[in-house]
């Protein structure tokens, strides 16, 4: 999230898309209604008429898989009515800036396709630039003198383009130009024939939204796995920042993009690079090509301007981090330690590919269940059998760890004696039985202590990797083997004074802190590429830097503080909280917030909801956030040449005006992107139908992202076989797989089943009543369930022609109190094109009665 | 009425609702008893060691009071001074209750939730069953075999002679439950092993 929950208060329109916060985030609701009961307008589009929905001002029913189609559509409704914020739109995003001419858009495909079979390919994007005017060089005798001092690695420094740019924003090859272009074919009839919505729905909603951008309005977004779980999700979320930043809507209080995600700490995990193409704080995973040396990797990695031009220092500390004293100028600092990965996926469903082929022999799962959670359930189950060995920690009984029981049915069963897989499941702690932080969605890292000792011999997660650590290190040590070096000189400073895993200890590491006397870093601004400043992520920088103390209490993410307050200068009042906890990074609870304050000026965009805000009296920003820009330089003594000291002993800064103080700082352009050319699959977003569809594709002869990620283990169904549009969705009942909840006595009472839900008039055609028994099915599964004939589902006209869609939770599985169908069997291996996340918000099914 | 706190009202109004569900009697009138008298019993919480928790599902960050009383977790509360939740949870929230503790459907006794996992345990290949095994066994073997597996497949060098010391035998998947001092191990431990094939819940 770019804001925090408690900042929905400031919005004056609330627009939730793929999401449902009154059933999966319902605390969130309560700053919705704030904001409502202050007046703000709650817009909901969704297949289901929702809970959120059931509490909106406005809603509108949209079909699964057609976000895009909206979304464009309201890009262009913006455009059109001019309802976007120009100073803003000229400032702060990269509108003005021109693009390669070669660049061109053609029923369904950008420049540089190359189709590598059945109409699927890859992009050379070489015409996604932009046009420039030569280079100019770092300047290493100033600010980038880092990059050239004594123990900092070589690399070739960056060289910086000079952007050509249009300020009149009429050249036709420029960024506006060409994005008014693209999305001149959304027109409203087509959005509603597309999404199945009723255009007085569609101009409604869009005149409502369409009213933030104006500077004293501020509009937010809240999604959720309904918007990313699709064959272009990324490009559905780009599609949202496009227009919240038309609108001027990033940066803001009671603004931004707004991901309600889905796990207590999914955003910590991302952050810690628990995935195979980042490393901690969002660095690229070395790759082979690219960076097969640490000077590729920085002269490649390191931004020619903004904050990710300091992207070495983050990395060399990493590795310090890593491995301690082994980590060396002369070694590169052991960067050769982290594994490299080649261009291809190795994310989640490619790895489930890998184990059907064998190649993947042992798993690792920490508390997580993929034979409830992931797609295509029968597939991975088919794929684990091959497995040599699985280890689960987990604190109940998964479908994962009991998959080989011999009670246990799938779709194509193997009798237990034949499944040769080892399994070891080991018991771990609760989160109240141990103690460490959570980061949520709006990044705040938040303290939990242990209140209880764990039952029997469970033992924390932390405390298993340390064992596995110490032991499988005592092996290479004793014995040898394949490149022992990364292993056994791994730093592991994680423990207490017994000799336990300690999370105080692992959270001094994540801070970072001076290498020659250990002591905690303020901050990530004094990260160095020499190898002085060991940290595991720049961006926790400041979450545990108290030296004094080793109470969590005495630290930045233990702050229990719910004053409603400034940081410096301002009235506060803007519920930010800034002395809760600690928010990443640095501390701002609003990412952008520049862009809340007019480019020339410096004045707050609306003085009602400052966030920063130039004042030329003190020659300093004002500030109820942590800026998210240089906003003030330190002053040296002239005498000592070290920072200077005011009477008061307190370290005296110069404001930087706002002419010096651009928006987005990590992007190296220093503006945000309406014209993206990171993406796989193009450089604004496209409409495509999802990998199994019941119609067209209105928009073009492309039918699917051409570039996504469409696995043969899918099996895809045509929609004559398969006729009805599913989508998953989750009960505030129950959590993710259910591996805690459906063994809680009282949820598995208050929601004991699983169901399909579905429309009254499909429910009469189909001849079928509430409750009745039925089969779901397609290529890749059959599940039982229940009938729910709700009104809170109706037949969509899309493209002429009546389509139904049907809906069922992913809650339930094999173990546990209430047991249920899971309805993630049904789900394809199709990916997102650019971060593989499976479609599972839109794909096809039959149903019949269970006879 | 004297001047109750947020604070002392749910807690007040809480015990009054267990007070009234034990003795099968409607009270509405306790929660806002000023003093309590002899017929009201004492707070469930009276006496117990607090402790402050962040809520385990959903990613909103709920804060959550842990009520404890011999080491036994007797109450769980959502936090009323913490900013995003004041004080509220959803029922998933509030039984998170039930990870630690179930009340006995047959006696009514507060219980540790016997579908807690406890010990250890191990399936050999082609077996029916489990068997409890220590953790020093489990650890060990859990050991040998990333031994044997990242060395029978370990890459030093890529077909191009790049280095990338990388095994793509093993693979991880988890994170989103654990807690950050844990996350940061977990990738730091995979990656040192050369895994690559590491992911968690937010690929899905």
């Amino acid at each position: 999230m770019t804001n925090g929950f408690s900042d929905f208060q400031n919005a004056d329109v609330i627009f939730v898309l793929g999401g449902n916060p009154a059933e999966n985030h319902p605390a969130s609701m309560r700053h919705i209604m704030e904001a409502r009961a202050n007046g703000a307008k709650f817009v909901v589009a969704d297949p289901r008429y929702t809970r959120s929905a059931a509490v909106s001002d406005y809603y509108a029913p949209i079909r699964s898989g057609a976000d895009i189609a909206f979304l464009g559509g309201l890009i262009n409704y913006i455009l059109e009515n001019n309802l976007y914020n120009e100073e803003y739109v000229l400032n702060y995003t990269n509108a003005q800036y021109l693009i390669n001419p070669e660049f061109d858009f053609d029923d369904g495909y950008f420049t540089g396709f190359e189709e590598v079979a059945n109409g699927q390919g890859k992009y050379d994007k070489a015409t996604w630039s932009y046009q420039t005017d030569g280079t100019t060089e770092w300047d290493t005798s100033a600010g980038y003198a880092w990059a050239v001092a004594d123990g900092v690695p070589p690399f070739d420094l960056p060289k910086v383009p000079v952007y050509k740019k249009d300020p009149t924003l009429k050249d036709p090859n420029c960024v506006f130009q060409l994005l008014k272009k693209h999305f001149s074919r959304y027109t409203t009839d087509v959005v509603c024939d597309v999404t199945g919505m009723d255009k007085e729905d569609f101009e409604e909603i869009a005149k409502v939204i369409g009213s933030t951008g104006a500077d004293d309005k501020a509009g937010t977004i809240l999604y959720a796995m309904g918007l990313t779980q699709h064959t272009n999700g990324s490009q559905i979320i780009r599609a949202l920042a496009i227009y919240q930043l038309l609108l001027g809507n990033i940066g803001i209080a009671g603004g931004g993009i707004n991901a309600l995600r889905g796990e207590s700490n999914v955003q910590g995990a991302c952050d810690w690079g628990i995935l195979y193409h980042v490393i901690n704080g969002y660095l690229a995973t070395p790759n082979a090509d690219n960076h097969p040396t640490l000077a590729a990797y920085n002269a490649k990695e390191t931004a020619h301007s903004g904050y990710w031009s300091n992207k070495p220092k983050f990395l060399i500390s990493q590795l310090k981090e890593y491995w301690g004293e082994a980590a060396t100028l002369e070694n590169d600092f052991a960067y050769d330690w982290l594994p490299k990965i080649e261009s291809k996926n190795y994310g989640y469903m490619p790895m489930f590919e890998a184990m059907s082929s064998g190649e993947v022999k042992g798993l690792f799962c920490w508390g997580q269940n993929p034979l409830v959670g992931g797609p295509n359930v029968n597939f991975a189950y088919q794929a684990m059998k091959n497995l040599d060995w699985l280890v689960c920690a987990d604190l109940m009984e998964t479908d994962t760890m009991c998959f080989w029981e011999p009670d246990m049915e799938w779709g194509e069963k193997t009798a237990a004696e034949e499944i040769q897989t080892e399994v070891f499941s080991l018991p771990a702690m609760s989160h109240l039985e141990k103690q460490g932080t959570i980061t949520n969605s709006g990044r705040w890292i938040q303290w939990r202590y242990k209140a209880v000792d764990s039952p029997g011999e469970a033992i924390d997660d932390g405390e298993i990797m340390s064992r596995l650590y110490e032991e499988v290190k005592r092996l290479y040590e004793d014995e040898g083997g394949a490149y022992p070096d990364p292993i056994v000189n791994l730093s592991w400073p994680y423990y207490d004074e017994h000799g336990h895993f300690s999370s105080v200890e692992s959270a001094k590491s994540m801070n970072g802190y001076t290498v020659a006397d250990g002591k905690l870093l303020a901050n990530f601004t004094t990260l160095a590429a020499d190898g002085s400043t060991a940290c595991a992520a720049w961006i926790y920088g400041g979450y545990f830097n108290n030296n004094d103390s080793d109470n969590p209490a005495d630290q930045p993410c233990g702050r229990r503080d719910n004053e409603d307050v400034t940081v410096s200068g301002g009235s506060g009042g803007l519920k930010q909280y800034p002395n809760w906890s600690f928010s990443w990074p640095a501390n701002r609870r609003v990412v952008y917030n520049r862009a809340s304050s007019f480019a020339e000026s410096g004045k707050a965009r609306n003085p009602e909801r400052m966030l920063v805000e130039w004042n030329p009296d003190k020659g300093n920003w004002d500030r109820n956030d942590v800026p998210d820009f240089g906003f003030q330089t330190a002053v040296n003594d002239p005498e000592t040449g070290k920072q200077a000291m005011d009477a008061e002993g307190k370290p005296v800064f110069n404001g930087n005006p706002p002419e010096k103080c651009p928006s987005f700082f990590m992007n190296a352009e220093l503006v945000s992107r309406l014209f993206s050319p990171g993406m796989t699959d193009g450089p604004f977003p496209e409409h495509y139908e999802p990998a199994e569809s019941p119609t067209r594709n209105a928009l073009s002869s492309v039918q699917v992202n051409p570039v996504a990620m469409l696995l043969e283990s899918s099996d895809f169904g045509e929609s004559n076989e398969y006729p009805l549009i599913c989508t998953t969705y989750r009960l505030v009942e129950h959590w993710q797989t259910g591996v805690t909840t459906r063994n809680s006595p009282w949820l598995a009472e208050a929601m004991p089943h699983n169901f399909l839900e579905m429309s009254k008039e499909l429910a009469a055609e189909r001849g079928i009543d509430n409750g009745d028994h039925l089969e779901i099915f397609n290529n890749r599964g059959t599940v039982t369930a229940q009938a729910l004939v709700t009104g809170r589902i109706k037949p969509f006209t899309i493209n002429g022609k009546t389509v139904h869609q049907v809906g069922m939770p992913w809650h339930w599985g094999r173990k546990g109190l209430a047991k249920g169908a899971t309805a993630n069997e049904l789900v394809p291996n199709a990916g997102d094109a650019n971060v593989g996340i499976p479609e599972s918000k839109a794909f096809l099914v039959d149903i019949r009665k269970k006879g | 009425m004297r001047d109750v706190s947020r604070r002392d009202f749910l807690k007040i109004s809480g015990a009054a609702f267990a007070a009234s569900s034990v003795a099968g009697l409607i009270r509405p009138d306790v929660g806002f008893a000023a003093e309590a008298d002899a017929e009201t019993p004492a707070l469930r919480i009276k006496g117990a060691t607090e402790t402050t928790t962040i809520c385990c599902y959903c990613s909103v960050g709920c804060g959550a009071i842990c009520s404890v009383v011999d080491g036994t977790l007797i109450n769980f509360e959502g936090d009323p001074d913490h900013p995003v939740n004041n004080g509220g949870m959803c029922s998933k929230g509030i039984s998170q209750f039930n990870v630690e503790n179930i009340y006995d459907p047959e006696t009514g006794d507060l219980i540790p939730n016997p579908r807690r996992l406890t010990t250890p345990r191990y399936r050999a290949p082609g077996s029916l069953e489990w068997k409890d095994v220590s953790w020093e066994w489990a650890i060990a073997e859990i050991a040998k075999r990333v031994k044997e597996v990242r060395d029978a497949t370990f890459e030093e060098k890529n077909e191009n002679g790049v280095t990338v010391n990388r095994t793509t035998a093993i693979g991880s998947l988890g994170g989103a439950g654990l807690d950050n001092e844990e996350c940061h191990p977990l990738s730091k431990l995979m990656r040192s092993f050369g895994v690559v094939y590491l992911e968690h819940q937010a690929r899905l």
